[in-house]
Protein backbone atom coordinates (compact mmCIF):
# COMPACT_ATOMS: atom_id res chain seq x y z
CA UNK A 1 0.00 0.00 0.00
CA UNK A 2 1.34 3.17 -0.97
CA UNK A 3 1.71 6.26 1.47
CA UNK A 4 -1.50 8.06 0.36
CA UNK A 5 -3.80 5.08 0.70
CA UNK A 6 -1.85 4.27 3.71
CA UNK A 7 -2.87 7.74 5.34
CA UNK A 8 -6.42 7.41 3.72
CA UNK A 9 -6.85 4.27 5.75
CA UNK A 10 -5.91 5.91 9.10
CA UNK A 11 -8.28 8.76 8.28
CA UNK A 12 -11.04 8.94 10.72
CA UNK A 13 -13.26 10.79 8.36
CA UNK A 14 -12.31 8.14 5.31
CA UNK A 15 -12.95 5.04 8.03
CA UNK A 16 -16.24 6.01 8.27
CA UNK A 17 -17.18 7.52 4.97
CA UNK A 18 -16.26 4.71 3.28
CA UNK A 19 -18.09 1.21 3.47
CA UNK A 20 -18.66 -0.19 -0.12
CA UNK A 21 -20.32 1.73 -2.97
CA UNK A 22 -22.35 0.24 -6.03
CA UNK A 23 -21.92 3.36 -7.51
CA UNK A 24 -25.72 4.09 -7.83
CA UNK A 25 -24.77 7.76 -8.36
CA UNK A 26 -27.49 8.97 -5.90
CA UNK A 27 -24.99 11.12 -4.15
CA UNK A 28 -24.39 12.59 -7.34
CA UNK A 29 -28.43 13.67 -7.73
CA UNK A 30 -28.58 15.14 -4.61
CA UNK A 31 -25.33 17.18 -4.57
CA UNK A 32 -25.24 20.86 -4.89
CA UNK A 33 -22.04 21.14 -5.95
CA UNK A 34 -22.66 18.54 -8.49
CA UNK A 35 -25.10 20.95 -9.71
CA UNK A 36 -23.20 23.88 -9.71
CA UNK A 37 -19.31 22.67 -10.83
CA UNK A 38 -17.87 19.89 -13.16
CA UNK A 39 -18.52 17.67 -9.95
CA UNK A 40 -19.29 14.19 -9.54
CA UNK A 41 -19.47 12.73 -5.98
CA UNK A 42 -19.96 9.18 -7.17
CA UNK A 43 -16.77 9.16 -9.89
CA UNK A 44 -14.60 10.48 -7.12
CA UNK A 45 -15.67 7.82 -4.35
CA UNK A 46 -15.59 5.01 -7.37
CA UNK A 47 -11.67 5.89 -8.01
CA UNK A 48 -10.84 5.84 -4.33
CA UNK A 49 -12.41 2.32 -3.82
CA UNK A 50 -10.76 1.20 -6.82
CA UNK A 51 -7.52 2.40 -4.78
CA UNK A 52 -5.34 3.12 -7.64
CA UNK A 53 -2.42 5.03 -5.97
CA UNK A 54 -1.57 7.66 -9.04
CA UNK A 55 -5.24 8.17 -9.67
CA UNK A 56 -5.79 9.26 -6.42
CA UNK A 57 -2.61 11.18 -6.30
CA UNK A 58 -4.22 13.18 -9.29
CA UNK A 59 -7.32 13.45 -7.45
CA UNK A 60 -5.09 14.95 -4.21
CA UNK A 61 -3.64 17.98 -7.09
CA UNK A 62 -6.81 18.79 -8.98
CA UNK A 63 -9.35 21.13 -7.82
CA UNK A 64 -12.38 18.47 -8.10
CA UNK A 65 -11.76 17.85 -4.24
CA UNK A 66 -12.32 20.94 -3.68
CA UNK A 67 -15.85 21.72 -4.95
CA UNK A 68 -17.57 19.82 -2.17
CA UNK A 69 -19.19 22.45 0.55
CA UNK A 70 -19.65 19.40 3.08
CA UNK A 71 -23.58 20.04 3.47
CA UNK A 72 -23.38 15.99 4.07
CA UNK A 73 -26.77 15.62 1.57
CA UNK A 74 -25.10 12.24 0.33
CA UNK A 75 -24.78 10.97 4.21
CA UNK A 76 -28.89 11.22 4.16
CA UNK A 77 -29.53 9.29 0.88
CA UNK A 78 -26.68 7.17 0.25
CA UNK A 79 -28.41 3.45 0.62
CA UNK A 80 -24.89 1.66 1.84
CA UNK A 81 -24.31 4.33 4.42
CA UNK A 82 -21.10 5.69 2.81
CA UNK A 83 -21.03 9.66 2.91
CA UNK A 84 -19.19 11.00 -0.53
CA UNK A 85 -18.14 14.47 1.87
CA UNK A 86 -16.64 12.46 4.70
CA UNK A 87 -13.85 11.04 2.18
CA UNK A 88 -13.49 14.47 0.76
CA UNK A 89 -12.83 15.69 3.87
CA UNK A 90 -10.22 12.64 4.11
CA UNK A 91 -8.96 13.48 0.62
CA UNK A 92 -8.50 16.65 1.51
CA UNK A 93 -6.61 16.38 4.85
CA UNK A 94 -3.80 14.40 2.46
CA UNK A 95 -3.52 16.74 0.00
CA UNK A 96 -2.85 19.10 2.62
CA UNK A 97 -0.26 16.72 4.71
CA UNK A 98 1.51 15.84 1.68
CA UNK A 99 1.40 19.24 0.08
CA UNK A 100 -0.29 18.47 -3.63
CA UNK A 101 -3.02 21.56 -2.57
CA UNK A 102 -0.99 23.99 -4.31
CA UNK A 103 -0.80 22.79 -7.29
CA UNK A 104 -4.77 23.29 -8.17
CA UNK A 105 -6.41 26.52 -7.81
CA UNK A 106 -9.32 25.96 -5.49
CA UNK A 107 -6.82 24.15 -3.44
CA UNK A 108 -4.70 27.23 -3.07
CA UNK A 109 -7.33 28.65 -1.30
CA UNK A 110 -6.61 26.64 1.64
CA UNK A 111 -4.28 29.82 2.49
CA UNK A 112 -6.96 32.25 2.42
CA UNK A 113 -8.58 29.90 4.68
CA UNK A 114 -5.95 29.49 6.84
CA UNK A 115 -5.10 33.01 7.33
CA UNK A 116 -8.72 34.31 7.81
CA UNK A 117 -10.31 31.41 9.89
CA UNK A 118 -7.51 29.68 11.53
CA UNK A 119 -5.61 32.73 12.79
CA UNK A 120 -9.18 34.14 13.92
CA UNK A 121 -9.92 30.44 16.16
CA UNK A 122 -6.20 31.51 17.82
CA UNK A 123 -6.24 34.89 17.98
CA UNK A 124 -9.70 35.66 19.02
CA UNK A 125 -10.95 32.60 20.30
CA UNK A 126 -13.84 32.71 17.37
CA UNK A 127 -14.06 31.10 13.96
CA UNK A 128 -15.65 34.68 12.69
CA UNK A 129 -16.39 37.68 14.30
CA UNK A 130 -17.90 41.25 12.71
CA UNK A 131 -14.74 42.81 12.06
CA UNK A 132 -13.54 39.93 9.95
CA UNK A 133 -16.58 40.36 7.53
CA UNK A 134 -15.19 43.72 6.04
CA UNK A 135 -17.61 45.34 3.58
CA UNK A 136 -14.64 45.63 0.70
CA UNK A 137 -14.15 41.68 0.79
CA UNK A 138 -18.11 41.43 1.46
CA UNK A 139 -20.40 43.25 -1.51
CA UNK A 140 -22.73 41.11 -0.87
CA UNK A 141 -23.76 41.23 2.40
CA UNK A 142 -25.11 44.79 1.61
CA UNK A 143 -25.84 48.14 2.66
CA UNK A 144 -27.11 47.41 6.25
CA UNK A 145 -24.23 45.04 6.49
CA UNK A 146 -22.09 48.24 6.31
CA UNK A 147 -23.97 50.43 8.64
CA UNK A 148 -23.60 47.55 11.22
CA UNK A 149 -19.86 48.04 10.73
CA UNK A 150 -19.15 51.16 10.55
CA UNK A 151 -21.24 52.01 13.85
CA UNK A 152 -20.28 48.67 15.64
CA UNK A 153 -19.88 49.28 18.78
CA UNK A 154 -23.25 51.07 19.28
CA UNK A 155 -25.26 48.31 17.01
CA UNK A 156 -24.40 45.46 19.23
CA UNK A 157 -24.94 47.37 22.61
CA UNK A 158 -28.16 48.30 21.08
CA UNK A 159 -28.66 44.38 20.67
CA UNK A 160 -27.85 43.34 23.73
CA UNK A 161 -24.29 42.49 22.83
CA UNK A 162 -21.18 42.40 24.63
CA UNK A 163 -18.29 43.32 22.12
CA UNK A 164 -14.95 42.82 22.98
CA UNK A 165 -15.77 43.15 26.62
CA UNK A 166 -15.11 40.98 29.97
CA UNK A 167 -17.61 38.91 31.07
CA UNK A 168 -20.64 36.34 29.51
CA UNK A 169 -22.46 37.75 26.52
CA UNK A 170 -23.02 37.45 22.44
CA UNK A 171 -18.97 38.48 20.95
CA UNK A 172 -17.74 39.34 24.75
CA UNK A 173 -13.71 38.97 24.75
CA UNK A 174 -12.48 35.30 25.40
CA UNK A 175 -10.16 35.44 28.84
CA UNK A 176 -6.69 34.73 28.32
CA UNK A 177 -6.65 31.83 30.51
CA UNK A 178 -9.42 29.84 27.89
CA UNK A 179 -7.11 31.41 25.06
CA UNK A 180 -4.48 29.57 26.49
CA UNK A 181 -6.15 26.54 26.87
CA UNK A 182 -7.49 26.32 23.18
CA UNK A 183 -3.86 27.07 21.95
CA UNK A 184 -2.58 24.68 23.80
CA UNK A 185 -5.13 22.30 22.36
CA UNK A 186 -3.81 22.99 19.10
CA UNK A 187 -0.36 22.82 20.29
CA UNK A 188 -1.12 19.55 21.62
CA UNK A 189 -3.37 17.74 18.72
CA UNK A 190 -1.48 18.52 15.56
CA UNK A 191 -3.65 21.95 15.17
CA UNK A 192 -0.79 24.05 15.12
CA UNK A 193 1.37 22.34 12.66
CA UNK A 194 -0.96 21.48 10.93
CA UNK A 195 -1.94 25.50 9.96
CA UNK A 196 1.89 26.36 9.75
CA UNK A 197 2.48 23.45 7.17
CA UNK A 198 -0.37 24.83 4.88
CA UNK A 199 1.59 28.35 5.77
CA UNK A 200 4.96 26.98 4.75
CA UNK A 201 3.78 25.06 1.72
CA UNK A 202 1.65 28.45 0.07
CA UNK A 203 5.16 30.00 0.92
CA UNK A 204 6.96 28.04 -1.01
CA UNK A 205 4.09 28.54 -3.88
CA UNK A 206 4.12 32.25 -3.37
CA UNK A 207 7.82 32.43 -3.76
CA UNK A 208 7.96 30.09 -6.81
CA UNK A 209 5.74 32.73 -8.20
CA UNK A 210 7.42 35.51 -7.84
CA UNK A 211 4.72 36.52 -4.78
CA UNK A 212 4.67 38.23 -1.46
CA UNK A 213 2.72 35.64 0.56
CA UNK A 214 0.15 38.10 2.92
CA UNK A 215 -0.71 40.14 0.37
CA UNK A 216 -0.76 38.95 -2.79
CA UNK A 217 -0.86 35.58 -2.89
CA UNK A 218 -3.26 35.67 -0.44
CA UNK A 219 -5.54 38.12 -2.76
CA UNK A 220 -4.84 35.76 -5.43
CA UNK A 221 -5.99 32.86 -3.70
CA UNK A 222 -9.26 34.67 -1.78
CA UNK A 223 -10.30 36.39 -5.48
CA UNK A 224 -8.79 34.59 -8.45
CA UNK A 225 -11.53 32.43 -10.16
CA UNK A 226 -10.42 31.09 -13.51
CA UNK A 227 -14.10 30.38 -14.69
CA UNK A 228 -13.27 26.98 -15.74
CA UNK A 229 -14.79 24.74 -13.09
CA UNK A 230 -18.20 24.70 -14.30
CA UNK B 1 -56.63 5.61 7.87
CA UNK B 2 -55.04 4.01 10.89
CA UNK B 3 -53.67 6.90 13.21
CA UNK B 4 -52.10 4.39 15.45
CA UNK B 5 -49.97 3.28 12.95
CA UNK B 6 -48.50 6.72 11.63
CA UNK B 7 -47.93 7.90 15.51
CA UNK B 8 -46.07 4.63 16.14
CA UNK B 9 -44.08 5.69 12.67
CA UNK B 10 -43.97 9.18 14.17
CA UNK B 11 -41.98 8.15 17.42
CA UNK B 12 -39.02 7.41 15.57
CA UNK B 13 -38.75 10.88 14.58
CA UNK B 14 -38.57 11.86 17.58
CA UNK B 15 -35.79 12.89 19.75
CA UNK B 16 -35.30 13.13 24.03
CA UNK B 17 -35.08 16.93 24.69
CA UNK B 18 -34.37 17.56 28.73
CA UNK B 19 -36.30 19.85 30.02
CA UNK B 20 -34.07 21.88 32.58
CA UNK B 21 -31.00 23.08 33.46
CA UNK B 22 -29.30 23.21 29.98
CA UNK B 23 -25.21 24.78 29.56
CA UNK B 24 -25.36 27.19 26.77
CA UNK B 25 -23.07 26.91 23.75
CA UNK B 26 -23.17 30.37 22.17
CA UNK B 27 -22.44 30.45 18.17
CA UNK B 28 -19.60 32.42 16.29
CA UNK B 29 -22.19 33.29 13.03
CA UNK B 30 -25.04 33.79 15.46
CA UNK B 31 -23.60 36.25 18.11
CA UNK B 32 -22.28 38.43 15.00
CA UNK B 33 -25.02 38.54 12.77
CA UNK B 34 -27.79 38.13 15.25
CA UNK B 35 -26.94 39.00 19.03
CA UNK B 36 -30.60 40.06 19.28
CA UNK B 37 -31.33 35.87 18.83
CA UNK B 38 -29.14 35.04 21.52
CA UNK B 39 -30.16 37.37 24.49
CA UNK B 40 -33.50 36.71 23.34
CA UNK B 41 -33.29 33.13 23.69
CA UNK B 42 -31.94 33.22 27.26
CA UNK B 43 -34.48 36.04 28.36
CA UNK B 44 -37.28 33.70 27.01
CA UNK B 45 -35.87 30.50 28.65
CA UNK B 46 -34.93 32.11 31.84
CA UNK B 47 -37.51 34.83 32.37
CA UNK B 48 -40.71 33.76 30.84
CA UNK B 49 -39.95 29.54 31.25
CA UNK B 50 -38.37 29.75 34.40
CA UNK B 51 -35.31 27.45 32.81
CA UNK B 52 -31.85 27.23 34.47
CA UNK B 53 -29.41 28.28 31.60
CA UNK B 54 -25.46 28.29 32.14
CA UNK B 55 -23.81 31.04 29.42
CA UNK B 56 -20.32 30.51 30.69
CA UNK B 57 -18.05 33.42 29.20
CA UNK B 58 -14.59 30.57 29.31
CA UNK B 59 -16.74 29.00 26.54
CA UNK B 60 -15.25 29.46 22.93
CA UNK B 61 -15.70 28.86 19.01
CA UNK B 62 -15.98 24.95 18.66
CA UNK B 63 -13.73 25.73 15.27
CA UNK B 64 -16.28 23.73 13.55
CA UNK B 65 -16.26 26.56 10.43
CA UNK B 66 -12.41 25.27 10.34
CA UNK B 67 -13.07 21.97 10.63
CA UNK B 68 -15.71 22.40 7.53
CA UNK B 69 -12.97 24.60 5.64
CA UNK B 70 -10.28 21.76 6.03
CA UNK B 71 -7.83 23.83 7.99
CA UNK B 72 -8.65 22.15 11.48
CA UNK B 73 -7.61 18.90 12.15
CA UNK B 74 -10.15 16.01 13.69
CA UNK B 75 -8.56 15.53 16.62
CA UNK B 76 -8.24 19.47 17.40
CA UNK B 77 -11.92 19.86 17.29
CA UNK B 78 -12.92 16.75 19.36
CA UNK B 79 -10.41 17.92 22.10
CA UNK B 80 -11.73 22.23 21.96
CA UNK B 81 -15.05 20.27 22.44
CA UNK B 82 -13.88 18.04 25.00
CA UNK B 83 -12.80 20.67 26.45
CA UNK B 84 -16.84 22.57 26.40
CA UNK B 85 -18.07 19.06 28.09
CA UNK B 86 -15.44 19.64 30.44
CA UNK B 87 -16.83 23.04 30.84
CA UNK B 88 -20.30 22.05 31.44
CA UNK B 89 -19.22 19.35 33.85
CA UNK B 90 -17.78 21.47 35.58
CA UNK B 91 -20.46 23.53 36.48
CA UNK B 92 -22.82 20.82 37.17
CA UNK B 93 -24.68 20.41 34.39
CA UNK B 94 -25.42 17.67 32.05
CA UNK B 95 -27.65 18.68 28.97
CA UNK B 96 -25.78 21.20 26.57
CA UNK B 97 -27.46 22.89 24.10
CA UNK B 98 -25.53 24.23 20.85
CA UNK B 99 -26.95 27.34 19.35
CA UNK B 100 -25.04 26.88 16.22
CA UNK B 101 -26.63 24.13 13.54
CA UNK B 102 -22.66 23.44 12.62
CA UNK B 103 -21.64 22.78 16.32
CA UNK B 104 -24.71 20.84 16.91
CA UNK B 105 -23.45 18.56 13.95
CA UNK B 106 -20.10 18.68 14.62
CA UNK B 107 -21.02 17.45 18.74
CA UNK B 108 -23.51 14.62 17.43
CA UNK B 109 -20.72 13.41 14.57
CA UNK B 110 -18.05 13.69 17.51
CA UNK B 111 -20.36 11.52 20.23
CA UNK B 112 -21.17 9.20 17.59
CA UNK B 113 -17.51 8.99 16.79
CA UNK B 114 -16.66 7.86 19.94
CA UNK B 115 -19.58 5.27 20.29
CA UNK B 116 -17.77 3.28 17.30
CA UNK B 117 -14.37 4.31 18.48
CA UNK B 118 -14.00 3.75 22.19
CA UNK B 119 -9.81 4.24 21.31
CA UNK B 120 -10.31 7.83 19.56
CA UNK B 121 -12.14 9.12 23.08
CA UNK B 122 -9.58 7.80 24.76
CA UNK B 123 -7.00 9.52 22.41
CA UNK B 124 -8.93 13.10 23.37
CA UNK B 125 -9.01 12.82 27.30
CA UNK B 126 -5.48 12.49 26.77
CA UNK B 127 -5.24 15.32 24.80
CA UNK B 128 -7.68 17.39 27.06
CA UNK B 129 -5.59 16.49 29.77
CA UNK B 130 -1.96 17.29 28.27
CA UNK B 131 -2.93 20.48 27.48
CA UNK B 132 -5.77 21.86 30.22
CA UNK B 133 -5.76 19.44 32.77
CA UNK B 134 -9.24 19.06 32.47
CA UNK B 135 -11.63 15.56 32.42
CA UNK B 136 -15.24 15.46 31.26
CA UNK B 137 -18.08 13.76 31.26
CA UNK B 138 -20.39 13.21 28.13
CA UNK B 139 -23.55 14.84 27.98
CA UNK B 140 -26.45 13.22 29.30
CA UNK B 141 -28.55 15.28 26.88
CA UNK B 142 -27.33 17.25 23.59
CA UNK B 143 -30.17 19.33 22.26
CA UNK B 144 -30.36 22.34 19.37
CA UNK B 145 -31.68 25.08 21.03
CA UNK B 146 -33.99 24.93 18.49
CA UNK B 147 -35.20 21.63 19.63
CA UNK B 148 -35.29 23.61 23.33
CA UNK B 149 -38.02 26.39 21.76
CA UNK B 150 -39.87 23.92 19.79
CA UNK B 151 -40.17 21.53 23.06
CA UNK B 152 -41.87 24.56 24.89
CA UNK B 153 -43.76 25.82 21.86
CA UNK B 154 -47.37 25.25 23.78
CA UNK B 155 -45.95 27.46 26.51
CA UNK B 156 -44.75 30.40 24.09
CA UNK B 157 -47.68 30.18 22.57
CA UNK B 158 -49.99 30.25 25.82
CA UNK B 159 -47.87 33.75 26.40
CA UNK B 160 -48.32 34.95 23.14
CA UNK B 161 -49.27 38.37 22.57
CA UNK B 162 -49.15 38.11 18.96
CA UNK B 163 -49.97 35.32 16.46
CA UNK B 164 -48.68 34.27 13.44
CA UNK B 165 -51.78 35.63 12.07
CA UNK B 166 -53.19 38.49 9.62
CA UNK B 167 -54.31 41.07 12.27
CA UNK B 168 -56.49 42.35 9.81
CA UNK B 169 -58.01 39.00 7.71
CA UNK B 170 -57.41 36.18 10.54
CA UNK B 171 -55.62 34.56 7.85
CA UNK B 172 -53.01 32.36 8.98
CA UNK B 173 -49.27 33.61 7.79
CA UNK B 174 -47.77 31.36 5.45
CA UNK B 175 -43.98 30.31 6.77
CA UNK B 176 -41.27 28.77 4.81
CA UNK B 177 -38.70 26.68 7.00
CA UNK B 178 -34.96 26.19 6.70
CA UNK B 179 -33.67 23.24 9.32
CA UNK B 180 -29.89 23.30 7.60
CA UNK B 181 -28.00 20.56 6.40
CA UNK B 182 -26.08 19.88 9.59
CA UNK B 183 -29.69 19.15 11.99
CA UNK B 184 -30.55 16.34 10.46
CA UNK B 185 -29.61 15.44 7.48
CA UNK B 186 -26.02 13.69 8.90
CA UNK B 187 -27.99 11.93 11.63
CA UNK B 188 -31.54 12.33 11.31
CA UNK B 189 -32.33 10.82 14.02
CA UNK B 190 -30.99 13.58 16.18
CA UNK B 191 -33.80 15.71 14.75
CA UNK B 192 -36.99 16.46 15.17
CA UNK B 193 -39.03 14.90 12.31
CA UNK B 194 -35.41 13.60 10.74
CA UNK B 195 -34.19 15.09 7.47
CA UNK B 196 -37.36 13.95 5.51
CA UNK B 197 -39.94 15.77 7.92
CA UNK B 198 -38.65 18.54 9.14
CA UNK B 199 -40.66 19.57 11.93
CA UNK B 200 -39.01 21.91 14.48
CA UNK B 201 -39.44 24.99 12.77
CA UNK B 202 -42.98 23.76 11.09
CA UNK B 203 -44.12 22.68 14.68
CA UNK B 204 -43.65 26.37 15.88
CA UNK B 205 -45.09 27.92 13.08
CA UNK B 206 -48.24 25.91 13.32
CA UNK B 207 -48.08 25.86 17.51
CA UNK B 208 -48.30 30.00 16.54
CA UNK B 209 -50.87 29.71 14.34
CA UNK B 210 -49.11 30.27 11.02
CA UNK B 211 -48.93 27.88 7.99
CA UNK B 212 -46.23 25.71 7.16
CA UNK B 213 -45.01 25.78 3.68
CA UNK B 214 -44.21 22.72 2.15
CA UNK B 215 -42.82 23.92 -1.21
CA UNK B 216 -40.07 21.48 -3.66
CA UNK B 217 -36.73 22.75 -2.33
CA UNK B 218 -37.51 22.89 1.03
CA UNK B 219 -34.44 20.26 1.79
CA UNK B 220 -32.38 21.96 -0.39
CA UNK B 221 -28.79 22.97 0.97
CA UNK B 222 -28.82 27.27 1.46
CA UNK B 223 -25.19 26.77 -0.50
CA UNK B 224 -23.11 27.93 2.66
CA UNK B 225 -20.64 25.22 1.90
CA UNK B 226 -17.92 26.91 3.94
CA UNK B 227 -14.96 27.40 1.50
CA UNK B 228 -17.33 28.08 -0.82
CA UNK B 229 -18.27 31.42 0.70
CA UNK B 230 -15.49 32.16 2.98
CA UNK B 231 -13.43 32.84 -0.19
CA UNK B 232 -14.86 35.42 -2.67
CA UNK B 233 -13.86 33.42 -5.63
CA UNK B 234 -16.51 30.39 -4.90
CA UNK B 235 -19.08 32.33 -3.50
CA UNK B 236 -21.16 31.66 -6.96
CA UNK B 237 -21.90 28.57 -5.55
CA UNK B 238 -23.39 29.63 -2.36
CA UNK B 239 -25.59 32.29 -4.19
CA UNK B 240 -26.72 30.08 -6.53
CA UNK B 241 -27.78 27.58 -4.03
CA UNK B 242 -30.33 29.69 -2.42
CA UNK B 243 -32.09 31.46 -5.94
CA UNK B 244 -33.15 27.46 -6.21
CA UNK B 245 -34.73 27.89 -2.95
CA UNK B 246 -35.88 30.94 -3.88
CA UNK B 247 -37.01 30.17 -7.03
CA UNK B 248 -39.26 27.42 -5.28
CA UNK B 249 -40.59 29.16 -3.08
CA UNK B 250 -42.15 32.17 -4.53
CA UNK B 251 -45.38 30.41 -5.95
CA UNK B 252 -46.56 30.02 -2.53
CA UNK B 253 -46.09 33.63 -1.60
CA UNK B 254 -44.54 32.97 1.89
CA UNK B 255 -45.07 35.72 3.84
CA UNK B 256 -41.77 34.87 6.08
CA UNK B 257 -39.17 32.05 6.25
CA UNK B 258 -37.92 30.99 9.53
CA UNK B 259 -33.77 29.81 9.34
CA UNK B 260 -32.59 26.81 11.91
CA UNK B 261 -28.60 27.50 11.12
CA UNK B 262 -27.20 31.58 11.71
CA UNK B 263 -25.59 31.03 8.80
CA UNK B 264 -28.74 29.93 6.87
CA UNK B 265 -30.57 33.21 8.32
CA UNK B 266 -27.91 35.42 7.17
CA UNK B 267 -27.23 34.01 3.49
CA UNK B 268 -31.29 33.73 3.01
CA UNK B 269 -31.62 37.26 4.19
CA UNK B 270 -28.55 38.49 2.30
CA UNK B 271 -28.59 37.12 -0.99
CA UNK B 272 -31.70 38.30 -1.68
CA UNK B 273 -30.17 41.73 -1.49
CA UNK B 274 -27.11 40.30 -4.05
CA UNK B 275 -29.67 38.90 -6.38
CA UNK B 276 -31.89 42.13 -6.56
CA UNK B 277 -28.87 43.77 -7.56
CA UNK B 278 -27.75 41.42 -9.70
CA UNK B 279 -30.61 40.64 -11.57
CA UNK B 280 -33.74 43.12 -10.37
CA UNK B 281 -35.66 40.23 -8.82
CA UNK B 282 -37.12 40.43 -5.79
CA UNK B 283 -38.86 37.56 -3.98
CA UNK B 284 -41.56 39.20 -1.95
CA UNK B 285 -44.90 41.40 -2.58
CA UNK B 286 -44.09 44.58 -3.98
CA UNK B 287 -40.78 45.15 -4.61
CA UNK B 288 -39.81 43.74 -0.88
CA UNK B 289 -37.69 40.73 -0.46
CA UNK B 290 -39.49 37.69 2.19
CA UNK B 291 -38.75 38.26 5.81
CA UNK B 292 -36.17 36.19 7.07
CA UNK B 293 -36.01 35.38 11.10
CA UNK B 294 -33.94 33.56 13.11
CA UNK B 295 -36.40 30.95 15.52
CA UNK B 296 -35.73 33.35 17.99
CA UNK B 297 -36.78 36.04 16.52
CA UNK B 298 -39.94 34.42 15.67
CA UNK B 299 -40.65 33.59 19.57
CA UNK B 300 -39.67 37.01 20.17
CA UNK B 301 -42.37 38.74 18.47
CA UNK B 302 -45.58 36.16 19.33
CA UNK B 303 -44.26 37.23 23.07
CA UNK B 304 -44.42 40.48 21.89
CA UNK B 305 -40.48 41.88 22.51
CA UNK B 306 -39.83 44.64 20.59
CA UNK B 307 -38.68 44.55 16.84
CA UNK B 308 -35.36 46.91 17.91
CA UNK B 309 -34.73 44.61 20.91
CA UNK B 310 -34.38 41.62 19.16
CA UNK B 311 -32.27 43.27 16.61
CA UNK B 312 -34.31 43.09 13.17
CA UNK B 313 -32.78 46.15 12.39
CA UNK B 314 -29.25 44.36 11.27
CA UNK B 315 -31.65 41.97 8.50
CA UNK B 316 -31.13 43.04 4.95
CA UNK B 317 -34.93 42.48 4.12
CA UNK B 318 -37.35 44.74 5.82
CA UNK B 319 -39.38 42.86 8.09
CA UNK B 320 -41.86 45.77 8.88
CA UNK B 321 -44.18 44.08 6.38
CA UNK B 322 -44.35 41.00 8.56
CA UNK B 323 -44.62 43.36 11.93
CA UNK B 324 -48.00 45.29 10.30
CA UNK B 325 -49.45 41.76 8.74
CA UNK B 326 -48.38 40.21 12.86
CA UNK B 327 -50.21 43.63 13.96
CA UNK B 328 -46.92 44.45 16.24
CA UNK B 329 -45.81 47.87 17.02
CA UNK B 330 -43.47 48.95 16.57
CA UNK B 331 -41.68 52.53 16.57
CA UNK B 332 -39.89 53.37 12.67
CA UNK B 333 -37.90 55.94 14.00
CA UNK B 334 -36.23 53.92 16.67
CA UNK B 335 -34.81 51.66 14.10
CA UNK B 336 -31.33 53.06 14.01
CA UNK B 337 -31.09 54.31 17.02
CA UNK B 338 -28.70 53.79 19.63
CA UNK B 339 -29.39 52.35 23.19
CA UNK B 340 -29.87 56.07 24.84
CA UNK B 341 -31.74 57.52 21.89
CA UNK B 342 -28.84 58.80 19.88
CA UNK B 343 -28.58 58.97 15.67
CA UNK B 344 -26.42 56.49 14.16
CA UNK B 345 -27.25 57.47 10.35
CA UNK B 346 -29.45 54.94 8.33
CA UNK B 347 -27.93 52.25 5.88
CA UNK B 348 -28.17 53.52 2.12
CA UNK B 349 -30.96 52.15 -0.11
CA UNK B 350 -30.74 49.09 -2.24
CA UNK B 351 -30.66 49.72 -6.18
CA UNK B 352 -33.62 47.40 -6.50
CA UNK B 353 -35.10 45.76 -3.12
CA UNK B 354 -37.39 48.12 -1.38
CA UNK B 355 -36.85 48.74 2.15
Amino acid sequence: MGEILKRLHEDIHFIEGLNSCMNCGVCTAICPAAEFYNYDPRVVVETVQRGDEGEIERLLESDTIWYCGECMSCKTRCPRCNTPGLVIMGLRRVSQELGYFTRSEKGRQQYALKHVIGESVLKRGYCVTPDLVRPEMHPEQGPVWEWVYEHMDAVYERTHGNLRKPGAGALRAVDEESMGELRRIFDVTGGTEFLEHIEACSREEARREGMDLEEGYFLRTYMENSDNHQ
Amino acid sequence: MKLEGKEQIWKDYQKEIADDRYYYARSCIRQTFFPGSEWAYLDILRNRLGKDVMDDPRHTTCTGIGYHSDVVPAQTIMTVVARHFALMTEAGYENITPSCITSFGIYTEILETWAHHPEVEEQVREYLWKATGREFKKPRNLAHTSDIIYKFRGEIAARARHRLVDAHTGRPLRGVDHIGCHYAKMFPSKGIGGAEFPAVLSGMITAWGGEAVDYPERRHCCGFGFRQYLVMANRGYSVANSKKKFESMRPYEPDFIVANCPGCAMFLDKWQYTISEMEGTTYGANGYGIPVLTYEELAGLVLGYDPWELGLQMHQVAVEPLLDKMGVAYDPEAKYLTRDGKEMGRPKCPTYLKV
